[in-house]
C-alpha cells in the first residue's frame, strides 16, 4: 500500500495539470463572458432588476424575432435530418464513387455562413442570377422581388432553402460515421425474417442510430437558434430573428444591457433544446452495446 | 475575419500614430491636431500628406473614436499636461467641450478670417449658442438627393429640382411608377442605412419646423401619413439599401436620398447619367441636416499661435478644395471649384451649395448632448417608421406611444433642445 502511494498521486496530479491549459483557456474566454453576460442582463440602471428584459419583450420586433427563430429552427431541422438520413442511406448502397459523393456533398461545409448568405444573395436578389434565368425562359417580365418585407413567404422560402443548402452536410457527416458503426448481423436477421426495407429502416437502422442522431440534432439546433450572418444577408431587417436582434440592440441601438438579455434568452433556449434531446432520444443503458 | 483584421492593423497603425507626435513634442516641433474626423487610415494620410503639405509649420495629425476624444480633452484640461492645442470636430461633439470650459474663445481669428466668406450661419453655428465664436467651420457634408436623367421628363408640372416639395416628390415617384411599372425611388432604410437621419434632419422637421418637441403634432401626424402615402411608391427593395450609389448604378432606382458619401461614388462613375438636388421642402421649410465639423483651439493650449495659423491655412479656398478632392467633404467657405474638378464632385458640390443657400433652408442640426442614447434616440424614429410606414399603424397612437420613449431619453441624459427646435432651460420636452 505504502508503496503504491506515490505513483497514485502522481498519476492523482498529472492528467490535472495536462488538462489545466485547456480548462483555463475556456474558464476566461467562455465562462468570464458567459457570468459578465448575465451580470449585465440582470443589471438594471444602478441596481439589479429584469428592465432589459421587459424593454426586450416590450420592443415592436422581438415577437417578430422568436416567431421568426423557432419558425426557420422547425422546418429547418426535420428536413435537414430527414434529408441527411436518406443522403446516408443511399450512400450505404454505393459501391464506387461513395468518397467523391460524401466529398461533395460535404462541400458546403467548407464554406462560412456569411458566404453562403453572399451567395444566395447573388441568387436571389432583384439582379440577381435567378430573376435573370427565368426572365430568359420568359416566366417573368422584369425583375421580380424575392426578399423584401412585401414578400415574406418568398423571404422564408429562402431563408430556409439556404440553410438547407448550406448546413445539412454537418448532420450527414455524424449520421454517415454512426451508419458506418452500425453491425450487419441486425439487418441480415430481419432479411431472414422477410422484413421490408421500409421496416429495416424503421426498427432497426433508425433505433441503432439514435446517439448519432442525437449528437447531429443537439448540434443543429443549437447552431439555428444561434443563425445570424445567412438571415442578416438574406433579409437584413425584414427578417428579425433573436441573434440579429442581440446584434441591432448592440451595435445600433447601442444598449449592451438588451443586448445581453438576448443573449441570456438564445441561451436558455439552446440549453432547453439540448436537455429535450437529451431525455428523449435517451439510450437505455441495457441497449446499449 | 478580414474587417477584425483589417480593424486590428488600424488600431496599430493610429495607435502608433498617437504616441509619435507625444516623441517629437517633448521636442517642442510640431502642433499637435487632434480630430474625431478624417480618422480612416486612407483618410488621415490624405490629410497628412497631400492637406497640409502647403503648410509651412509643423503638424502631427492625431485621431481619435468621438468618445476617446471628449475624454481625453477632459483628461488634459484637468491634468494641466496638455499636448493638443488644434482640435477637429462635429459641432455636436465641440459643444460639450464648450460646456466643460475646455475650448479657448476665437472671436480675435473669427474677425480675422470674415473675408473668407464663411455663410453668417454657418459662422454662427461656431458659437455654440454663447456670444463669443468657439470654433471656426471648418469643412462640412450633407445629405441630398441624387435622380437618373430618365426619370427627369416625368417631373410633375411646375416642378423645379431645386424647389421640390414633399408633395411634388410623392407625385413624381408615382408618375413614374405609371409610366415604368416600377416603383424606382429608394430611400437608404437597410441594417446600415442612414433613414433616421431622413425623419430627424428632413421629414419631420419640414413638417412641423422641430425635432423633438413638435413629436407627436398634428403636424407630424401629417408629415407620417403623407409619407406612408408616398412609400407606396418607394422600391420595397428599400429596407436592404446601405448605400443608394449601388442601386442608382444598377437601375433599381432612379431617384434616391443618402448621405453624399454615399452618393458619391454613382455620381463619379455615372457624372452624365445622374442630377443632384437638394432634399424637398414641407410647409415649415426646406429643412436639412448641415453636417458641420469645426476647428477649436484648447484653452490654455501648448501651442495656440500655431493652431490659429492651422485654422488659417485650412479655410483657405484652394485647401478647402483640395479638402473636397482628397477626402469628399465640401467647402464652407466661398471657394472657386476648378473647371478640371472631378465631374461627380461637381455634381456633390452644386447640390450642397442648393441645400444650404435655399431660400427657405431650415439647418436641423444632428443630435447634440445624447453621447450613448444616441442610439436609441435613432431607433425611436426608425421604430416609428416601421410601425406607421411599414405595419401600416395609426399616425397619431404610434406618436403617442413612441413619444414616452423619446421623451424619457431626453428626462435621462437631461440633452436640452437643439435646433431647430427652440433652446430650453434644462432637458428637452416633447409637447
Amino acid at each position: 500500500m505504502a508503496d503504491d502511494a506515490p505513483t497514485a498521486r502522481q498519476g492523482g496530479w498529472l492528467p490535472y495539470l495536462l488538462l489545466a491549459p485547456s480548462l483555463i483557456f475556456l474558464g476566461a474566454l467562455f465562462f468570464v463572458p458567459l457570468v459578465e453576460t448575465l451580470a449585465i442582463a440582470f443589471t438594471n440602471g444602478q441596481g439589479w432588476g429584469m428592465g432589459n428584459f421587459a424593454r426586450m419583450v416590450g420592443d415592436l420586433n422581438f415577437s417578430d424575432a422568436l416567431l421568426n427563430t423557432f419558425s426557420i429552427v422547425l422546418v429547418v431541422v426535420p428536413l435537414q435530418l430527414a434529408l441527411a438520413l436518406g443522403m446516408a442511406m443511399m450512400l450505404r448502397h454505393l459501391h464506387r464513387g461513395r468518397d467523391i459523393v460524401l466529398w461533395i456533398w460535404s462541400i458546403p461545409l467548407g464554406i462560412s455562413d456569411l458566404a453562403a448568405g453572399l451567395v444566395w444573395l447573388a441568387i436571389l436578389n432583384d439582379q440577381g442570377y435567378l430573376n435573370s434565368l427565368l426572365f430568359r425562359l420568359g416566366l417573368i417580365a422584369g425583375p421580380q422581388a424575392w426578399l423584401t418585407y412585401e414578400t415574406p413567404t418568398a423571404l422564408f422560402a429562402a431563408i430556409v432553402f439556404a440553410e438547407i443548402w448550406r448546413a445539412t452536410a454537418i448532420v450527414l457527416v455524424i449520421v454517415v460515421a454512426g451508419v458506418q458503426l452500425l453491425p450487419r448481423e441486425y439487418g441480415e436477421a430481419a432479411d431472414v425474417f422477410g422484413a421490408s426495407p421500409w421496416r429495416r429502416f424503421i426498427r432497426i437502422t433508425l433505433p441503432l442510430l439514435k446517439p448519432s442522431i442525437q449528437t447531429a440534432l443537439i448540434l443543429r439546433t443549437v447552431l439555428a437558434f444561434e443563425m445570424f450572418a445567412l438571415v442578416i444577408s438574406l433579409g437584413g431587417r425584414n427578417f428579425p430573428v433573436l441573434v440579429s436582434e442581440a446584434y441591432q440592440w448592440q451595435y445600433g441601438n447601442q444598449d449592451t444591457g438588451v443586448a445581453a438579455a438576448y443573449a441570456v434568452v438564445v441561451m436558455l433556449i439552446s440549453l432547453a433544446a439540448t436537455l429535450l434531446y437529451l431525455r428523449l432520444l435517451r439510450t437505455p443503458r441495457e441497449q446499449q452495446t | 475575419m478580414l474587417n477584425r483584421r483589417e480593424f486590428a492593423l488600424r488600431s496599430l497603425l493610429l495607435g502608433g500614430a498617437t504616441l509619435l507626435p507625444r516623441a517629437l513634442h517633448a521636442q517642442g516641433a510640431p502642433t499637435v491636431f487632434l480630430s474625431t474626423q478624417l480618422r480612416p487610415l486612407e483618410e488621415a494620410q490624405k490629410v497628412r500628406e497631400v492637406i497640409l503639405k502647403g503648410y509651412t509649420g509643423k503638424v502631427d495629425f492625431v485621431v481619435d473614436e468621438p468618445s476617446a476624444f471628449a475624454v481625453r480633452v477632459e483628461a488634459e484640461m484637468k491634468s494641466g499636461k496638455r499636448s493638443s492645442s488644434l482640435l477637429g470636430a462635429l459641432h455636436g461633439e465641440l459643444q460639450p467641450l464648450q460646456a466643460i470650459g475646455a475650448l479657448a474663445p476665437l472671436d480675435d481669428l473669427a474677425a480675422k478670417l470674415s473675408g473668407r466668406g464663411i455663410p453668417p450661419a454657418l459662422m454662427n453655428l461656431g458659437k455654440l449658442g454663447t456670444a463669443s465664436q468657439f470654433y471656426i467651420p471648418w469643412m462640412q457634408a450633407t445629405y441630398f438627393m441624387a435622380a437618373s436623367k430618365q426619370a427627369l421628363p416625368m417631373l410633375p408640372a411646375g416642378a423645379k429640382l431645386d424647389s421640390l416639395t414633399y408633395a411634388q416628390l410623392a407625385q413624381w415617384a408615382a408618375n413614374v411608377q405609371e409610366k415604368t411599372g416600377k416603383r424606382l425611388l429608394g430611400f437608404p432604410a437597410g441594417p446600415k442605412g442612414l433613414m433616421h437621419r431622413f425623419f430627424e434632419g428632413f421629414l419631420v422637421p419640414a413638417y412641423t419646423g422641430g425635432v423633438v418637441t413638435t413629436f407627436r403634432s398634428p403636424a407630424a401626424v401629417t408629415a407620417w401619413t403623407e409619407f406612408a402615402a408616398m412609400w407606396k411608391h418607394v422600391n420595397p427593395n428599400s429596407t436592404n439599401y446601405n448605400f443608394m450609389q449601388e442601386p442608382l448604378l444598377t437601375g433599381d432606382v432612379w431617384i434616391a436620398f443618402d448621405h453624399v458619401a454615399r452618393l458619391l461614388d454613382a455620381l463619379r462613375q455615372k457624372p452624365d447619367e445622374f442630377v443632384t438636388f437638394p432634399a424637398p421642402a414641407g410647409p415649415k421649410g426646406r429643412a436639412y441636416m448641415p453636417v458641420v465639423a469645426g476647428l477649436a483651439i484648447a484653452k490654455d493650449a501648448p501651442d495656440a499661435a500655431g493652431a490659429a495659423a492651422v485654422i488659417d491655412y485650412l479655410t483657405r479656398p484652394e485647401v478647402q478644395v483640395t479638402t473636397a478632392t482628397s477626402v469628399g467633404f465640401f467647402p464652407v467657405v466661398k471657394a472657386e471649384l476648378p473647371a478640371n474638378l472631378d465631374p461627380g464632385i461637381k455634381l456633390a458640390a452644386a447640390a450642397i451649395q442648393a441645400t444650404q443657400s435655399a431660400p427657405d433652408a431650415l439647418p436641423s442640426l444632428l443630435p447634440i448632448g445624447l453621447g450613448a442614447k444616441g442610439g436609441e434616440f435613432d431607433k425611436v424614429f426608425l421604430d416609428t417608421f416601421q410601425l406607421i410606414v411599414l405595419r401600416g399603424n395609426a399616425p397619431a397612437a404610434v406618436l403617442d406611444k413612441q413619444a414616452e420613449a423619446m421623451q424619457r431619453i431626453f428626462t435621462e441624459t437631461g440633452a436640452p433642445c437643439w435646433s431647430p427646435d427652440p433652446p430650453s432651460t434644462g432637458a428637452c420636452k416633447v409637447i
